[in-house]
C-alpha cells in the first residue's frame, strides 16, 4: 500500500455516499434504543448505552439539513471517536471500507449549500461514485446557539 | 540514572511537605531536639540522593541547608526567623527544580546562587566555626528509621527497659564522635541488658517491615479504572437484581443476593481506595498561614481540626484551590494586625481554625477566624453601586443574606488590592467550584468577632442515591441530596390543592407557599396522558436556600446510580447534571436541581422581588406592579395599602376596645396591640355612626403588630400603580389611579412611626 492511499469507512445519507478515516471509526453498531434529551439541540438524536458507557447520538441527516428518516426506517450507529470522547453518527445503511488514491481527491465544489460544505472536506472521484469526506469534528461540533430549543427526536 | 527520577520525585515531594510543616513547628517550638534531627534526615535524603543520581543543582542548593542544620542540631547555631526563612526559600527553590525535572526531566536553567548565597550569609552571619564540611560521622545512623517512632532508643524507653535521659545521653555520646550506635553504647555503659537492646532491635526491624509492607502506591489512573469497572458491576448488578423479581428458582435467588452484597462491599472497599484524608490538602496551610502572617505583620495561629476526615480524590483536588483561597481570605482580610487586636481588646494573636467532620453521609469543612468579621455595611453598599441589588431589597435583607452576597461574582469589598488576595475574583469562584461538585457554601460573620465558613460536600461524586421519577414516559435521577420530601395529592386535593398566583402555581405546605414547576412543562415533554382526576405528586426539593415542589407523572423508587458525564453537545443544558444507566441499560438523564430552578427562574429572586421591596416601605420606584388592598374611610375617597404590607384583617367587637395612655388597644392574640385611627392620622372626619364591628388592618413588622382602624374594607386589586406624588401629607405615598378612580396610597411605616413618636411623646 503507498502512502498515498487512504481507508475509508463508508455510509450512506439520502442516498450520497460518505466516508470517514477510518481510524477515527471505533465500531460500526446497529440500531440502539435511544434516551431523547428534552431542550438539545435538535440535531442530538438521544444518548445511547454503548456497553456502560453513555454515548451522545447526532442524526446525520439533521446536521446536514436533509430531510428526516420515515418511520420505521432505523438509524445505524458509526461511532466515532472525537476529542471529547466517542460520538456516535447516525446513519442510513453501513457502505464497505473502500480505498482511495491522494490523486482521486477533490475540493468540494462551491455549489453545495453552505451547511454542507462547512462539513464536507472534499470528495474523491470513485470509479462508479462520489465519495465524500466528513469531517468528524466539525459534524458533532454543534455551536448550540444556532440550533437550540427544538426538542430532542423521540 | 533518569529511571530513578519519577521515584525521586515522590518521594522528594513527600520530603518538601514534610519539611514545610517541620519547619513551621520549628519556629514554634525551636528547642525541639527531635524536629531539628527530622529536618536535617530529610534534608540530607534529599542531598544524598540528589547527588548519588546526578542532581547537582539539587544537591548544591541543599548542601548549604545541611550544613545549617548540623549547626542547629549541635546547638552551634540557634534558629531565628531569618534562617528559617532562607531555609523555606530553599525549599522553594528544591520545589523549582522539582517541577522543572517533572516537566522536563532536567533539572532547568534556573539559578540558585542567589539562595544558596543567602544560606551562607546566615551561616557566616552567626560566624561559627569555620569547617564547612559536614562530618559524615556525624549522622546518628542508628535513627536510620524515617520515623521517629522507629527510633531504638523510643523503643526501649517504650519497653521500660530504660529512662528517656539515659538514651539522650548515649545520643549525646554518639553525637560527639563515639563511632558505637546507641544500643552498643547503652549496653556497655550497663544501663540496659543486652537482651533488651536485642528485643528492641528486632521490634524495630518489624516496624519498619510492616511500614514497608502494609502500603504500596498505586497508579490513580489504575485506580479510576477500577472504579469504573465497580460502576459497571453496579450496573450489572441492579439488571440482574430486576430478573430476580420474575424468578422463582430459590438457587438463582441466593446467588443474585450474594452478588448484590458481594457488589455493595465491593463498591465500599473501591470508594475506600481513593478516600484520602483532608489533612492532605491542610497539611500546606501550616507554611501558607506563615509566610502570610509574616508578609502582614500579623499574628496567627493555626489550629486544625479532623484532619483525618476522609474524601474521595477527586473532591479533594476539587476543593484544594478554594480552600486555600479562603484561608487566604482569611488571613489578609479577616484577621487584623496585632496592634488592632489589641485596641479592640482581642488577644494579639489571631486564630485561624480549620475543623472538618462527617454528617449525615456529606463533609462539613469549617474555616473560622476569630478577625474583624465582615463589614456588613460595606458589602451592602457595594452591591447597591454595583447594581446586584436594590436598595429596597438590601434594606429588607438579613444579616446572613448579606453576608451571602459576597459570592457573587466580580464581589470585593477590599479597597485595597494585595498582592495576597482581593483581585475580585474571589469568593465566587469558591462557591461555583464547591458548587459543581455538588456542595454548597455558607458564611456567616458577627463583626468585630470572626467570619466562619461552613462548606458541606458530598463524600464521594461517582455514585450517588438518587430517587428516579418519571415524566413523559422518561425517566430522571433526583439526587438524594436535594430531596426534602414526597408530597401526593390525591381526590379532591389534586384538583385544587395547586392554586395559581397569576401564571405561577403554589402549594401550601404546612402553610407555607411552596412555588410549584411542572417537570413536563419546563422540559418541553408534553402533557403526556394524565387525567382531570389522577392524583399528583410533589417532589419537594431544595436547590440553593430555597425550596420547590416539582411535579412528575410518577415516582419511581431510589436507587444507586453512577453518574456519567454527559458529552459537549449537551453541556451547555443546566438542567441536567449527567446521565446513567439504569437497571435496565437504558439511559436516564440526572437532573441538575439548581439548573432547574434557574431554569424555571425560581432560584433568581424574582419571584419574592416585589413583596421585599414593597416591605422595604420605598415610595421611590414610581412604578410598581403589586396587590393592593382598597378601603375607605370617612368621606375621603378610596385608599390602599400594599398587601404585602398587611398581615391580616380583623374585625373588633369596639366593646374590646381598651385605653393605654391616651391610646387605643385591644388584646390581639395573647398581645396588647396599638390601634391607629386612620382617619385621624390623616385629619379626616370618621363615619362615627357606624355601626357593628370595627374594621381593623394589621400590619406586623419585626414582630410587633399595629392596627389599622379603616371603615370598610372594599377590594384587593393586582395591577401596576404609577404614583403621582403630589400631596405634602408624608402618610401619603401619593395618589394613584385604581379602578378607575383616584386613590391615595397610605404610606405605613410613616404612619407607625409617626404613631410610635407620639407614643413616647405621650
Amino acid at each position: 500500500m503507498s502512502a498515498t492511499q487512504q481507508q475509508f469507512c463508508t455510509f450512506f445519507i439520502q442516498g450520497l455516499l460518505f466516508g470517514v478515516e477510518v481510524e477515527t471509526v471505533q465500531e460500526v453498531i446497529r440500531h440502539l434504543e435511544m434516551t431523547g434529551v428534552p431542550l438539545a439541540p435538535d440535531v442530538v438524536a438521544g444518548l445511547i448505552n454503548l456497553r456502560g458507557q453513555i454515548v451522545t447520538a447526532i442524526d446525520l441527516r439533521r446536521r446536514l439539513g436533509v430531510r428526516d428518516r420515515l418511520d420505521g426506517e432505523l438509524p445505524m450507529n458509526v461511532v466515532v471517536r472525537t476529542g471529547d470522547g466517542a460520538v456516535s453518527l447516525l446513519v442510513d445503511e453501513i457502505g464497505d471500507v473502500v480505498e482511495v488514491e491522494e490523486e482521486d481527491f477533490e475540493e468540494a465544489p462551491d455549489t453545495l449549500a453552505s451547511t454542507s460544505r462547512e462539513l464536507i472536506r472534499g470528495v474523491y472521484k470513485l470509479k462508479n461514485e462520489l465519495l465524500l469526506v466528513l469531517d468528524t469534528q466539525r459534524s458533532v461540533n454543534i455551536s448550540a446557539a444556532a440550533t437550540a430549543g427544538g426538542p430532542g427526536a423521540h | 540514572m533518569d529511571e530513578f527520577i519519577p521515584d525521586f520525585l515522590i518521594e522528594g515531594s513527600e520530603l518538601l511537605d514534610q519539611l514545610d510543616r517541620d519547619f513551621v513547628e520549628f519556629e514554634k517550638n525551636p528547642s525541639s531536639k527531635e524536629l531539628v534531627a527530622r529536618i536535617f534526615r530529610a534534608i540530607h535524603t534529599l542531598k544524598g540522593t540528589s547527588g548519588a543520581i546526578g542532581l547537582k543543582k539539587l544537591e548544591a542548593v541543599n548542601h548549604v541547608g545541611e550544613n545549617i542544620l548540623s549547626r542547629m542540631r549541635d546547638g552551634k547555631l540557634s534558629v531565628n526567623a531569618e534562617i528559617t526563612s532562607a531555609l523555606l526559600r530553599m525549599i522553594d527553590a528544591d520545589r523549582q527544580i522539582f517541577a522543572s525535572l517533572e516537566s522536563t526531566g532536567q533539572e532547568g536553567d534556573l539559578e540558585f546562587s542567589d539562595v544558596i548565597q543567602s544560606l551562607t550569609e546566615t551561616l557566616t552571619a552567626q560566624d561559627i566555626l569555620k569547617d564547612d564540611k559536614v562530618n559524615e560521622a556525624n549522622q546518628p545512623e542508628v535513627l536510620g528509621g524515617t520515623t521517629a517512632s522507629n527510633l531504638l532508643g523510643e523503643i526501649l524507653v517504650d519497653q521500660g527497659s530504660v529512662d528517656a535521659a539515659s538514651v539522650i545521653s548515649a545520643l549525646e555520646v554518639q553525637q560527639s564522635g563515639d563511632p558505637r550506635r546507641v544500643g552498643e553504647i547503652l549496653v556497655q555503659s550497663g544501663t540496659v541488658p543486652q537482651k533488651a537492646v536485642q528485643d528492641a532491635l528486632q521490634a524495630q526491624s518489624e516496624s519498619r517491615e510492616d511500614a514497608v509492607n502494609s502500603n504500596i502506591r498505586v497508579d490513580v489512573n489504575l485506580l479510576d479504572k477500577v472504579m469504573n469497572l465497580v460502576g459497571e458491576l453496579v450496573l450489572a448488578r441492579n439488571q440482574i437484581l430486576q430478573f430476580t423479581s420474575n424468578q422463582k428458582d430459590p438457587a438463582f435467588l441466593n446467588t443474585a443476593q450474594r452478588l448484590n452484597l458481594i457488589t455493595t462491599e465491593l463498591q465500599e472497599g473501591v470508594m475506600k481506595t481513593r478516600m484520602q484524608p483532608i489533612g492532605n490538602i491542610w497539611n500546606k496551610f501550616p507554611r501558607i498561614v506563615r509566610d502570610l502572617s509574616n508578609a502582614a505583620g500579623k499574628s496567627v495561629r493555626l489550629e486544625m481540626e479532623g484532619s483525618q476526615t476522609e474524601l474521595d480524590k477527586t473532591i479533594i483536588e476539587a476543593i484544594k484551590d478554594p480552600l486555600t483561597h479562603v484561608v487566604r481570605n482569611s488571613l489578609d482580610h479577616g484577621i487584623e494586625t496585632s496592634a488592632k487586636r489589641e485596641a479592640a481588646g482581642k488577644s494579639p494573636e489571631g486564630l485561624l481554625f480549620l475543623r472538618a467532620f462527617h454528617e449525615g453521609g456529606q463533609v462539613n469543612i469549617e474555616i473560622s477566624d476569630d478577625g474583624a468579621g465582615l463589614d456588613l455595611d460595606a458589602i451592602k453598599a457595594k452591591a447597591i453601586e454595583r447594581g446586584i441589588v436594590t436598595p429596597q431589597h438590601a434594606a429588607a435583607m438579613s444579616d446572613r443574606e448579606i453576608a451571602n452576597l459576597i459570592f457573587l461574582a466580580g464581589f470585593s469589598t477590599v479597597e485595597k488590592i494585595t498582592n495576597i488576595s482581593g483581585r475580585g475574583v474571589g469568593m465566587d469562584v469558591v462557591k461555583t467550584n464547591i458548587e459543581k461538585i455538588g456542595g454548597t457554601v455558607d458564611v456567616t460573620s458577627v463583626r468585630g468577632r470572626g467570619t466562619t465558613l461552613k462548606i458541606k460536600i458530598p463524600l464521594t461524586l461517582a455514585i450517588i442515591p438518587a430517587l428516579i421519577v418519571t415524566t413523559g414516559a422518561e425517566r430522571f435521577a433526583i439526587p438524594q441530596v436535594s430531596l426534602v420530601e414526597l408530597v401526593r395529592l390525591e381526590g379532591k386535593a389534586a384538583e385544587t390543592g395547586i392554586e395559581m398566583i397569576q401564571e405561577a402555581s403554589v402549594y401550601r405546605l404546612r402553610g407555607n407557599l411552596l412555588p410549584i414547576i411542572y417537570l413536563n412543562r419546563e422540559l418541553k415533554l408534553g402533557n403526556g396522558s394524565k387525567a382531570a382526576d389522577e392524583s399528583i405528586n410533589i417532589v419537594v426539593l431544595q436547590a440553593d436556600d430555597r425550596q420547590f415542589g416539582l411535579v412528575v407523572d410518577e415516582i419511581n423508587d431510589t436507587e444507586e446510580i453512577v453518574v456519567k458525564p454527559l458529552g459537549k453537545q449537551l453541556k451547555s443544558i443546566s438542567c441536567f447534571a449527567g446521565a446513567t444507566i439504569m437497571g435496565d441499560g437504558k439511559v436516564a438523564l440526572i437532573l441538575d436541581i439548581l439548573g432547574l430552578a434557574q431554569l424555571a427562574s425560581l432560584a433568581g429572586e424574582s419571584c419574592d422581588h416585589s413583596a421585599v421591596a414593597a416591605k422595604g416601605g420605598s415610595s421611590e420606584s414610581a412604578d410598581q406592579r403589586e396587590s393592593w388592598l382598597l378601603f375607605r374611610v370617612g368621606d375621603h375617597g378610596k385608599l390602599a395599602v400594599p398587601l404585602s404590607m398587611v398581615s391580616r384583617l380583623e374585625e373588633f367587637d369596639p366593646a374590646t376596645i381598651e385605653m393605654s395612655g391616651s391610646h387605643q388597644v385591644v388584646q390581639y392574640r395573647g398581645e396588647i396591640m396599638p390601634l391607629v385611627s386612620v382617619a385621624d392620622a390623616l385629619q379626616l372626619t370618621a363615619r362615627t355612626t357606624r355601626e357593628g364591628p370595627m374594621q381593623v388592618v394589621v400590619h406586623s413588622e419585626s414582630g410587633r403588630s399595629v392596627g389599622l382602624i379603616v371603615d370598610e374594607i372594599l377590594d384587593i386589586v393586582d395591577q401596576h400603580v404609577s404614583v403621582n406624588k403630589n400631596s405634602g401629607n408624608a402618610r401619603l405615598l401619593g395618589s394613584a389611579v385604581i379602578q378607575q378612580h383616584v386613590t391615595d396610597l397610605l404610606n405605613v411605616p410613616e404612619l407607625v412611626m409617626s404613631f410610635a413618636g407620639e407614643g413616647r411623646m405621650a
